[in-house]
């Protein structure tokens, strides 16, 4: 007997109690992983158990494939019709939208969000995100391109067939639905790992896929550990296509795999140190709201987090203190408080791995301007935390936090004289030249830009090596806009029309009217 | 008091009981009578009778719409509101008139004539997933950024155009509405329909379930009335920025001089057509019959693709004419709420009139009557399918349109022979190619003057496939982006990132 979830919502615009099943959804039915073995679900609040998932082994993940594998020839890809696909992912979305609260309750409890922003941004984002894509599921065009007229030469865009998707923590959910959409819409059945930490929302949801009518096998639900259901999908060579959001490190182990298996397509969304860029004349009162958003949203557990303030000399003491007030002002605690803004990270590891790269900076020399410490004394609970003084070599500057940690520097202007002092060492003076300071990363996911100048902020939007700029804003992210990196942040992009790309393989026919063979 | 729809469905099949619903206009979410309090009666087809009186607005009533548009359109639709919100709008019209299919579908086929197990089970679901096509483009429409040097930064953006007014004609009432709603309200217009005088009760019955949808009032409105008064009203008034209709190619050159003598509003007309069916000798000839037969008679030949015109290669005529006329015989003209019925009656005792007429000038002209050619019964409209062969090019029924369930059959040589003859016509709607050989398809699809060509069918159409015509058959297309494309505005932006003079 597959594990279940049990709980009793006591707190929270949700109360009651929510049971669902925890096993590996395989083929439309919930199944114990091999030899019934399960892991441990906490609750980042409390640091309590909360519930067992199961767990999937090396040949559980083959199952799924074969479901997966079966479904796609006979009750899936081509065989149904795009407004058929768009209509099953219609309703999925409507019944995501019937159960919000419960499954925002979920994740909240599961992930440590505050329960406002689960609701109102991870579900029901998630159900936007499914909602776009279904109604793209008709509207898969290939190109019919003119050669001459002896010729008739097009395009199909057909499914690829069983994918592989292995989604993060940070934001369970959402993320889901990130990759089902765009791969449900192009014909694709799936096989989906979803973190080890987080699996909870996506079995919620899982039911719903049968409630909604989905064919058996087209979306199956393997929850398991990144060292073996995740590698059992990156080395797998009935899939033929892997998408991965996560860590780089990570991400160059899948490449690895794809490349010594059978070359399956790989689309990577990575880590992220994006900057945010403060000029002289942005309205100072927003860019502070703004990059704290940057800075704090999700506790820092974003992709795209600003985690690098950079500001213009003039007004950097004038940011710094709007900034540290505002910073002030996050509440800390627990998800279903209505104040809440910032709730746990998401497990002890993490939890220990924030609090080691705060460690680092006190080392390294910055000056800790604000937090630092644990926030309360249980549960994962970090203060908002800022940094200053820092340099561009520190780790703090260069490396991934992924908590509620910021830096914060200043920069002269766009492109400022960079000085080189050769004295058995070569020197850069900060504060020159933000363009280059901003871009001095191997990262390049997102950037944010504040200013009032228009030439100004296109500009430098221009310049960024970052596959998303942000301009007087921070984190806003659409269903139908684009999304992902340069450079090592990954590479393909998600959302938007763009996705599509990634679940499709381009066939071209070309049909000869009345050409003589050349010999 | 605006009119109300009052009927007793007693019928053999589909809704039964007391039905009523409101038929004044429906003007900022209300139904309201028209100023001048006009009526017109509305007629069931099968047996004559009148069965409801309904509004008819002439220009005032327009008038009144436009600024209910206009003002719903400024503060509470266009791009205010998100393109996946449209769209959410436009699911639930869908998900709506699928729960209502059999009272909608009950009310088509009273008013129009239609079969009604075919209405129920394929027309009016069709036109719910028409909607939903259009629900899902919503905002998917992209502008481009156009690389210009680095000191431009150029893009393209799609705007709605404002109030868009859509005049919709009686031989698929529900079905040619969707068309035009769909679109126009994906891209963020506020729309004024215009349904046909025959035909309005399917898309006044809509009307309640735009708002229960949560359209904002005066996004949609609707003006019944005659072509003359509500029509006119719609293509000469200087607050609406796009006309879409679909009739007559004489009544469409009304639509594009009014256009151009008001404000020059963007035009779209899908009119009529003449449209060729090319079987060749290696056609799969039993697949030929049927989906030529379908494709005349369908609707009792009141479909503006109707293959009207039949071409049948030499070698195979005689027994092409034979399979023909014994596939023809097995139908029925009959009662629409009868299911052994085939096809229905002709709308109106005027378009009856005009059929027959044209029968009349075939026999002439001198064409060969093999089947049909009379009016069945004397109560309602009913046509006997009718064929005509020996139909030479410059006989009147092989070059007009009869929009009735009249064919005119004609042999041809060879390929270079067919085409002249398929293209020589002022019309080019549709066309349909019979032949296994794919060399042959796709050659004579591509030379075909047709805005849309079937290679081994006829009649199908996909809410993703544009459709418009060549030549008098129109201008501008339904269906598929290049619908939604006509219903917005393009505006070019150029950013000046530097450069000084």
């Amino acid at each position: 007997m597959p594990p279940t979830f049990k709980h009793n919502f006591t707190a929270g615009p949700f109360q009651g109690t929510s049971t669902f099943s925890t096993g590996l959804f395989i083929n439309n039915e919930f199944q114990d992983g091999e030899g019934q073995k399960t892991i441990d679900v906490f609750n980042p609040s409390t640091e309590k158990v909360i519930a067992q998932i199961a767990e999937a082994s090396a040949a559980d993940v083959d199952r799924a494939v074969q479901a997966a594998q079966k479904a796609f020839e006979t009750s899936w890809g081509l065989t149904v019709p795009g407004n058929e696909r768009g209509k099953l992912m219609m309703k999925l979305a409507d019944l995501i939208e019937r159960d919000i609260d419960e499954i925002a309750a979920i994740e909240s409890l599961d992930n440590g969000k505050a329960f406002s922003v689960s609701k109102n941004f991870d579900v029901t984002q998630a159900a936007a995100v499914i909602r776009y894509y279904a109604g793209w599921a008709d509207k898969v065009h290939g190109n019919v391109i003119e050669v001459n007229e002896q010729q008739l030469a097009y395009t199909r865009h057909e499914p690829i067939g069983v994918v592989g998707q292995i989604i993060p923590w940070n934001f369970p959910l959402y993320m889901f639905s990130w990759k089902v959409g765009p791969a449900l819409a192009t014909g694709n059945t799936i096989v989906l790992k979803p973190s080890e930490f987080t699996s909870l929302s996506a079995l919620r949801v899982c039911a719903l896929i049968v409630e909604a009518g989905f064919p058996p096998g087209v979306v199956n639900v393997v929850p398991g550990y990144g060292k073996i259901a995740g590698k059992a999908i990156s080395t797998h060579m009935g899939i033929e296509k892997v998408a991965f959001t996560g860590s780089t490190v990570v991400g160059q182990e899948i490449m690895r795999d794809a490349a010594s298996t059978n070359l399956k397509k790989v689309t990577l969304e990575l880590g992220g140190k994006s900057p945010s860029i403060v000029f002289d004349d942005a309205d100072i009162e927003q860019a502070v709201r703004w990059a704290a958003y940057g800075v704090f949203f999700n506790h820092g557990q974003t992709c795209c987090a600003g985690s690098r303030i950079f500001v213009q000399e003039s007004i950097y003491d004038k940011f710094l203190e709007g900034f540290t007030k505002r910073v002030k002002s996050l509440q800390v605690g627990d998800p279903f408080h209505p104040e809440t803004f910032q709730g746990p990270q998401v497990s002890q590891l993490q939890y220990d791995r924030v609090m080691g790269y705060i460690e680092h900076g006190k080392k390294e020399g910055a000056t800790l301007h604000l937090g630092g410490e644990r926030h309360g004394t249980e549960g994962y609970f970090i203060q908002p935390t800022i940094f200053t003084d820092v340099t561009a070599d520190m780790k703090i500057c260069r490396e991934e936090i992924f908590g509620p940690v910021g830096v914060v520097k200043t920069f002269k202007d766009e492109h400022g004289r960079q000085i080189w002092i050769v004295i058995f060492a070569i020197f850069f003076i900060s504060g020159a030249d933000i363009i280059h300071q901003a871009n001095d990363t191997f990262y390049g996911l997102a950037a944010a830009i504040f200013s009032s100048n228009i030439s100004r902020a296109l500009k430098t939007a221009h310049e960024l090596k970052a596959g998303t700029v942000w301009i007087n804003c921070v984190n806003q992210l659409h269903a139908s806009v684009p999304f992902g990196g340069f450079k090592q942040s990954g590479f393909g992009r998600e959302l938007g029309e763009y996705a599509l790309d990634n679940y499709t393989n381009i066939k071209t026919v070309n049909v000869n009217l009345s050409r003589d063979s050349p010999i | 008091m605006p009119p109300t729809f009052d009927f007793d469905f007693k019928f053999q099949q589909g809704f039964q009981g007391r039905y009523t619903f409101p038929t004044g206009l429906f003007i900022n979410g209300e139904f309201v009578d028209s100023v001048d309090k006009e009526t017109i009666d509305v007629v069931n087809p099968a047996t004559g009778a009148v069965i409801a009186t309904v509004s008819a607005g002439n220009e005032k009533d327009v008038d009144i719409a436009v600024q209910a548009a206009t003002k719903a359109y400024k503060s509470s639709w266009g791009l205010k509101v998100s393109g996946l919100e449209r769209g959410k709008l436009l699911f639930k019209l869908a998900d709506l008139i699928e729960r209502d299919v059999e009272e909608i579908s009950c009310i088509e086929v009273l008013n129009v004539g239609k079969p009604y197990l075919a209405t129920r089970h394929r027309e009016t679901i069709g036109a719910s997933n028409y909607i939903r096509y259009f629900a899902g483009l919503a905002g998917k429409l992209h502008g481009k950024t156009v690389e210009i040097d680095e000191s431009i930064m150029a893009y393209t953006r799609y705007e709605p155009l404002g109030v868009v007014g859509a005049i919709i004609p009686w031989n698929f009432p529900l079905f040619l509405l969707v068309w035009k709603l769909a679109p126009a309200l994906a891209a963020g217009n506020a729309i004024i329909i215009k349904p046909s005088e025959i035909t309005p009760l399917t898309t006044l019955r809509l009307c309640k379930l735009f708002n229960e949808a949560g359209f904002p009032p005066g996004v949609v409105n609707v003006i019944t009335g005659t072509g003359q008064a509500a029509g006119a009203a719609i293509t000469k008034h200087m607050g609406i920025a796009k006309v879409s209709f679909t009739g007559s190619t004489a009544a469409g050159r009304h639509v594009m001089s009014s256009a151009s003598s008001s404000n020059l509003k963007s035009v779209s007309l899908e009119l009529g057509g003449k449209s060729p069916s090319l079987v060749f000798d290696d056609a799969d000839l039993e697949q030929a019959v049927r989906w030529t037969a379908a494709g005349i008679f369908t609707n009792a030949g009141q479909m503006c693709y109707g293959g009207s015109r039949i071409y049948v290669q030499e070698g195979i005529y005689d027994k092409f004419l034979e399979s023909f006329l014994a596939f023809v015989q097995k139908s029925k003209v009959g009662d629409p709420w009868d299911s052994s019925t085939t096809y229905g009656p002709q709308v109106s005792q005027a378009q009856m009139d005009r059929v027959l007429d044209y029968i009349d000038i075939g026999k002439k002209e001198g064409a060969v009557l093999a089947r049909g050619g009379f009016r069945v019964g004397d109560l309602g409209y009913y046509i006997e399918p009718t064929v005509f062969t020996e139909v030479k090019q410059d006989m009147r029924i092989m070059k007009e349109e009869i929009f009735g369930p009249v064919v005119a059959l004609a042999k041809f040589k060879n390929e270079e022979d067919v085409l002249e003859m398929a293209n020589g016509t002022m019309y080019g709607l549709a066309a349909a190619v019979f032949t296994k050989d794919v060399t042959r398809a796709i050659k004579m699809s591509n030379e075909l003057e047709a805005g849309t060509v079937w290679v081994n069918m006829t009649l199908r159409l996909q809410p993703s496939m544009p459709f418009g015509g060549y030549k008098e058959s129109g201008i501008g297309h339904d269906l598929g982006e290049e619908a939604l494309r006509s219903y917005y505005n393009l505006k070019s932006v150029h950013i000046n990132l530097g450069g000084r003079l």
